[in-house]
């Protein structure tokens, strides 16, 4: 049933205002569908500009005044964007947490560690300052802080990006929420810390059975950490299924580019590029977002927009997915 | 000297720097040694001389010698230098030649008009400003008006604002008194609020634009994001992390701006014949009563410098990247 389902986004469609303050708004998701059950961990993998930020600023209610959103958006089975002003406050504070990708933006530069921790719970009536305090501490622990207690009195300039992204983790376990939604959580890192702060997260979320959209670029980094697989093209899903099928056996010929284009820890050898420049979706023609780039696109690509549908055990949103089965499977193992 | 309100756009800059209490006072007293010696300097190779001043057109030569040597004229500029500021650090600012009177008995009671005219001003400025620019920063649909009342203030000079109060409130309706600084508190307060209010408009405007710049700037951030993300109530957003954040620039545009009420008091003191130091100011300055001049200047100078190192602790008490070094 999917009023059961922790998350669930139906054909999601954002317009936003354009940013030079003229009147016409530019659609920057065009048709995402995708749902996060309980304990589950689901990816969401695009090139830069795909609109994987926006989805989630969309289902957390954060987008900029002015947007325009249409589709489906729910939480266990609750419409998300029928929210009443208090009933979003809960949602926000209790419910889902997010983890931004870069820390130091995200947090006040006014504020210690411990006051930052603890204000989201203490303001919102969940627990009284010196039991968030003890939980704050106890938490940091959990990730790996030694010293918590001092840590507390600092301020955020004073912690490196990588602990300031443990904070923020902590930040986000506080209320107990039931899904988190981390975009490109180690993306600002140094590389050195990327792996370790992942880490960290991906045993929190395995720890207390959260569900999780976990936002990123690196189709490697995703496959890895989780269950599904939802890869983003343009403010669209082109292919959606369990992150080891898709990965392996991609049915959608963008995700197969993506997966070619990666670069190798084991072998070194020349990266295939995707031909073209990634487009945005308020640039996208009436039919398949990716078939300018796309090496087996018809004349039926180019005019009708594929919608997603069950191919091998997973959505995609491609005419040809059967017919080009066997050539993009044989593009990755060469 | 300058009265009007800096350029908004401009905003005052200030450079990140650490704050350490020695250092900044050490550069204060340093500032106002400095400036001292170069408004002692510069008034002394002023046009004008004190002696015919004191003695009139008909003294013979060796009365005028006679007096130069009294009052040290002939002295090199550094010993008369050190001789006015021994005086000075002693409270001795020494003697007016034209009301024959000693500096300092000049300055006492002025001084306090000065202040309430000041403190007055200070406190319009304050409210009405921040809380302008607070509304016009947050909300959408009202900030051109906010706008359009903030460059109405810019606009209008201090005097013809004078002028039009006074031949409205006090001539017309006879609200208030034309001129003076009246006697007692509630009778000062009542002589001091039309000079108050055309002092503090410019001023106001300028704190309006400055906060309402500095809340949008800091409404944008993304840690305010974050603050709501987290489902906290938008009035605990507002001021933890907007309103707090942006004291910062606030602060420091109304520091600069009370500092600056004391220079522009000049001009309003004289529109309403209120007997402060600004008017005293002028009239030394027509009189060549140099005695006065510097010690008026010394006074602004210190003023400004008390008012910046004021500024400069306040950001490190509210800023704690300032109280680390200055590291960012
Ligand atoms: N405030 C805004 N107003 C209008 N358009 C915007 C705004 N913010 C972002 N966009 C556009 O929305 C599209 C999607 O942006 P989004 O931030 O969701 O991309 P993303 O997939 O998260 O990319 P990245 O990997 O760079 O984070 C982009 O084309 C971007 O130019
Ligand atoms: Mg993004």
């Amino acid at each position: 049933m999917t009023s059961d389902r922790l998350l669930s986004i139906e054909g999601l469609r954002v317009d936003l205002p354009s940013r030079s303050g003229s009147r016409e708004r530019r659609t920057v998701i065009h048709d995402v569908t995708l749902s996060v059950d309980d304990g589950e961990s689901v990816g969401l993998v695009g090139e830069s500009g795909s609109g994987k930020s926006m989805t989630t600023k969309a289902t957390m209610r954060l987008l900029p005044p002015g947007a325009k959103v249409s589709g489906g958006l729910t939480f266990r089975g609750e419409s998300v964007l029928d929210y009443s002003r208090k009933e979003l406050a809960a949602y926000r504070s209790r419910k889902v947490s997010m983890i931004y990708q870069d820390p130091r933006a995200h947090t006040n530069p006014l504020l210690t560690i411990g006051d930052f921790l603890v204000e989201g719970v203490v303001a919102t009536g969940q627990m009284s300052r010196a039991d968030a305090l003890d939980q704050a501490c106890a938490l940091l622990v959990d990730v790996g802080v030694t010293d918590a207690e001092r840590r507390m009195l600092q301020y955020p300039h004073q912690l490196s990006g990588g602990l300031l992204q443990r904070m923020m983790i902590v930040m986000a376990l506080m209320p107990s929420p039931e899904l988190i939604l981390a975009d490109e959580p180690t993306t600002a890192l140094d590389v050195t810390v990327q792996s370790e702060v992942m880490a960290i997260l991906a045993e929190q979320i395995r720890e207390r059975s959260l569900g999780m959209l976990f936002i990123t670029h690196d189709l490697d980094l995703a496959a890895a950490v989780t269950d599904t697989l939802a890869v983003m093209y343009a403010g669209v899903i082109v292919e959606r299924g369990p992150s080891d099928e898709v990965y392996s056996k991609p049915r959608h010929p963008y995700t197969a580019a993506l997966l070619k284009s990666r670069p190798s820890a084991v072998k070194v050898e020349r990266l295939e590029t995707i031909p073209g420049r990634p487009i945005s979706a308020y640039e996208a023609g009436p039919g398949c977002v990716f078939a300018a780039r796309c090496p087996f696109a018809t004349e039926e690509c180019r005019e009708v927009r594929p919608a997603l549908r069950q191919v091998g055990g997973r959505s995609v949103a491609c005419h040809r997915a059967e017919d080009i089965a066997s050539e993009l499977f044989e593009g990755l193992s060469a | 000297m300058s009265v009007s309100p800096p350029d908004a756009a401009a905003g005052p800059s200030r450079g990140r720097r650490a704050a350490s209490p020695v250092r900044l006072l050490a550069g204060a007293v340093g500032t106002v040694l400095a400036a001292s010696f170069v408004i002692f300097s510069s008034l002394s190779v002023a046009p004008g001389d004190p002696v015919s001043q004191i003695l009139g057109q008909k003294a013979t030569d060796a009365q005028r010698a006679a007096m130069r040597t009294q009052l040290g004229l002939d002295d090199p500029l550094l010993v008369r230098y050190w001789h006015w500021l021994t005086g000075v650090v002693h409270g001795d600012f020494g003697t007016s030649l034209t009301y024959r009177q000693s500096v300092s008995g000049l300055l006492g009671p002025r001084i306090l008009t000065t202040l309430a005219l000041v403190v007055m001003s200070a406190v319009i400025i304050l409210l009405v400003g921040v809380a302008l620019g607070a509304f016009g920063g947050t909300s959408q649909r009202w900030r051109p008006v906010v706008n359009g009342v903030v460059g109405f203030g810019v606009a209008i000079p201090g005097f013809v604002a004078a002028s039009v109060l006074i031949s409205i409130f006090a001539v017309k309706l006879g609200w208030f008194p034309t001129y003076g600084a009246g006697s007692g508190f509630v009778d000062r307060i009542w002589h001091l609020t039309l000079p108050a209010v055309a002092l503090s408009l410019g001023w106001t405007a300028y704190v309006a634009q400055m906060t309402a710049a500095a809340v949008k700037e800091e409404a944008s951030r993304e840690h305010v994001m974050t603050a709501t993300g987290r489902g906290l109530p938008r009035q605990l957003v507002f001021r933890r992390h907007i309103m707090r954040n942006a004291s910062i620039p606030v602060l420091t545009a109304s520091g600069l701006t009370v500092a600056g009420l004391v220079a522009g008091s000049v001009v309003i003191e004289s529109a309403f014949a209120v007997d402060g130091i600004g008017s005293l100011l002028i009239k030394s300055v027509s009189n060549k009563d140099y005695s006065v001049v510097t010690a008026i200047s010394l006074l602004i100078v210190i003023v400004f410098v008390l008012v910046t190192t004021v500024i400069d602790f306040a950001q490190a008490a509210l800023d704690p990247r300032l109280r680390d070094g200055g590291k960012v």
